[in-house]
């Protein structure tokens, strides 16, 4: 397929899907810079499990858009050397519980060889993998394994949750000198935006509050924040105002503005497809009580996954997923 | 012997004896010579040098895991001589003597294995972690068989910007067990990748022997099965090592793939100096040391007419000399102070302290 017969999804206008403006990234990526070559399982002819690099193949040749064998480690760990020899691979796992098979090489490789070696060598490689649940694909292919990669030095790790943060990331991603991990929430790929056209860079470095209020801070990332949103219009009905924070980047924390959003409002729900133990929402929670205890009128909810592996039937996995309706009863109790 | 090497094309290590035929005894200044003789000197560094970490360790000097290399010095030497400086090369915790046979000078091996910011990695890596970009040395990998993506990595790096370089990877008899092992070996056949697989066969994986960790124990032909040229070597002998490392990399720089060199070896040392060695038997270590690649290679030049009993204490001397340069150095080097603790983590950081 020609890529000319897919330039956009929509050439008329600025609205996008998420996956076409994660396309459009990897597109502009490849085509502004030699260095840059995308490989994983399907990517090529099949067009990415998911559909994110259809036509990239046929653009830009088998050398930069390269299937490989269903072997995480070795493909991962080639993204690893090829950055250290100088190139900037972006690298895709099809979902994050596989990219476990390839956890060796993250963790002991890639977000550690800078420092083994005494500042010598730096891994300038974008991982790229879906996570989430909401598709009843069951235990192993629906956790948000994320939370994990976040407790680890020496990474990066992205959760694009806009159509402009999708098509605007990768890019910042790839300027970055070291492994950024690159989480694509599974339920995102058909949501439909307009791309701001003010926006054509992002700061890596700063969360985003995507609706500003005054009574309660609704933290949230990736698939998350669209049912953040939706509660806080649920809870405008109800006289409450919550602002929500989309945290974008998910290591390094952005502090300031996480605990910035709480001194103004006092209150605070944080929202995690992670599972509650030991998970992301803990390590905010946490943060803002150490930050901002004393401006707080009421303790930190927490609306998370329940403790238990996603399960395939449709009102189980629904129940088992944080959900508008449960924000929203977090929020009651805070404000009360 | 109790545990030999296996599989159909098992070899037993051979009776001491010169490999090639050198010429008389006044050829003391013949290429020949002078190649045997550089040989003898960069195996005798590893060999000095390692044994100098034994009397630091025990002295408390030096802490961490350290795992020796002596018995193996044919390998990371005779390899090296195939390699040049463009190449790369990804190693294993056993790695002193491919840094040094890589030209890392030993004052940087050893500040490093005193944790002093003059190391070949500031410190931060010790014994299993011994780095240097520009020498592209690129570890020091203390997770068995981690190494290998890398090298394919790199390999891959070489092969879009059609460079002639190889990347060189060395591994043992237990990362053959690995699944990265397996996973990379089919990669780099796939692609055609321009990597060199040193496997160094020490018969033990830490204390399980060769026959309780692999069915099939000839490692050599379950690589060929990747469809890649694989041959195993006597790799108690630097000449043999040396002439199947350069016949490897001449094909793979002229574009044939990776090809995997099984070292047949043997560590007369214990797996590191944690390990009592109550796995092996005392006979058969010392029938290992009758094939020592570093007396072999010095008395088959000395039969040879090539070496006498002045020129080797020379050597000797040189070497004792700069080992004691290079622990004396580390002994008068900085250490790092606390408030560096968190460099070297990510690049931003020191971008920002910068």
């Amino acid at each position: 397929m020609s890529t000319r017969t897919r330039p956009r999804a929509h050439p008329d206008d600025d609205t996008t899907t998420y996956r076409d403006a994660l396309r459009e990234a990897l597109r502009e990526a490849l085509a502004s810079d030699d260095r840059v070559f995308l490989m994983g399982e399907d990517v090529g002819r099949y067009g990415g499990c998911f559909g994110v690099s259809l036509g990239l193949l046929e653009e830009f040749g088998p050398d930069r858009v390269r299937d490989t064998p269903l072997s995480e480690s070795a493909f991962v760990g080639a993204g690893i050397g090829a950055a250290l020899a100088g190139l900037r691979p972006v690298v895709e796992i099809m979902t994050v519980n596989f990219s476990l098979l390839a956890l060796d090489q993250i963790l002991n490789n890639a977000a550690t060889l800078r420092h083994m070696s005494g500042g010598q060598l730096g891994v300038p490689l974008v991982i790229r993998m879906t996570t989430g649940a909401g598709r009843q694909l069951a235990a192993q292919h629906s956790h948000s394994l994320e939370g994990w990669y976040a407790h680890i030095p020496g990474l990066r790790v992205l959760a694009p949750a806009t159509v402009d943060d999708a098509r605007h990331m990768l890019s910042a991603a790839l300027a970055d000198p070291d492994p950024v991990m690159f989480f694509e929430h599974g339920s995102l790929y058909n949501a439909a935006g307009t791309l701001d056209p003010a926006i054509q860079e992002v700061d890596l470095d700063r969360a985003a509050v995507r609706r500003e209020g005054t009574d309660v801070t609704v933290v949230a990332y990736g698939g998350c924040v669209s049912k953040a949103l939706e509660a806080a219009e649920q809870l405008s009905g109800e006289g409450i105002s919550a602002e929500v924070v989309d945290l974008r980047t998910l290591r390094p924390l952005d502090d300031a503005t996480i605990v910035g959003s709480v001194r103004r409002t006092h209150r605070a729900v944080v929202v995690d497809e992670g599972w509650r133990s030991g998970s992301l929402s803990a390590e905010i929670a946490s943060r803002i009580c150490e930050q901002a205890f004393f401006e707080l009128d009421s303790p930190v909810e927490r609306v998370c996954s329940a403790e238990v592996p996603i399960p395939y039937a449709h009102r189980l996995e629904e129940a088992a997923l944080p959900q508008p309706a449960g924000i929203v009863a977090a929020a009651h109790r805070v404000v009360s | 012997m109790a545990t030999a090497h296996g599989g159909t094309s098992a070899e037993t290590p051979k009776a001491k004896r010169p490999r090639r035929a050198h010429g008389p005894a006044t050829a003391s200044r013949t290429p020949v010579a002078a190649h045997d003789l550089d040989l003898l000197r960069r195996m005798l560094l590893i060999r000095r040098f390692e044994e100098r970490c034994v009397e630091l360790y025990s002295a408390a000097a030096i802490r961490g895991f350290v795992h020796l290399y002596i018995g193996e010095e044919a390998v990371a030497v005779g390899v090296h001589q195939a390699l040049d400086e463009r190449d790369a090369v990804v190693s294993t915790y056993r790695e002193h003597g491919h840094a040094l046979a890589r030209g890392i000078p030993p004052e940087a091996v050893m500040a490093e294995m005193y944790g002093k910011t003059t190391g070949c990695s500031h410190g931060r890596g010790g014994s299993m972690h011994l780095f240097d970009a520009d020498r592209r040395f690129y570890g020091g990998n203390a997770i068995v068989g981690g190494g290998l993506p890398l090298a394919a990595g790199l390999a891959l790096a070489d092969r879009l910007r059609s460079d002639r370089r190889v990347t060189c990877c060395f591994f043992g008899d237990g990362a053959f067990a690995e699944g990265e092992f397996h996973e990379t070996a089919n990669l780099a056949a796939l692609w055609g990748l321009p990597v060199l697989f040193v496997c160094e066969n020490n018969l033990y994986a830490m204390g399980t022997a060769l026959a309780r960790e692999h069915a099939q124990t000839d490692l050599a032909m379950r690589a060929a099965s990747y469809g890649m040229a694989a041959w195993a070597v006597d790799g108690m002998d630097v000449h043999a090592v040396e002439k199947a490392a350069r016949g490897a990399v001449e094909s793979m720089r002229a574009g044939s793939g990776p090809h995997f060199l099984e070292m047949r070896t043997y560590r007369f040392r214990a797996h590191s100096m944690y390990d009592p060695d109550r796995y092996r038997a005392k006979e058969e270590v010392e029938e290992w040391k009758r094939h020592d690649p570093v007396t072999g290679l010095a008395d088959g030049m000395r039969t040879a007419g090539l070496l006498d009993t002045a020129t080797l204490d020379d050597v000797e001397h040189q070497v004792a000399e700069e080992i004691d340069h290079a622990v004396r150095a580390a002994e008068q080097a900085p250490e790092e102070p606390p408030e560096d603790l968190l460099l070297h983590v990510t690049g931003r950081y020191e971008e920002a302290q910068a």
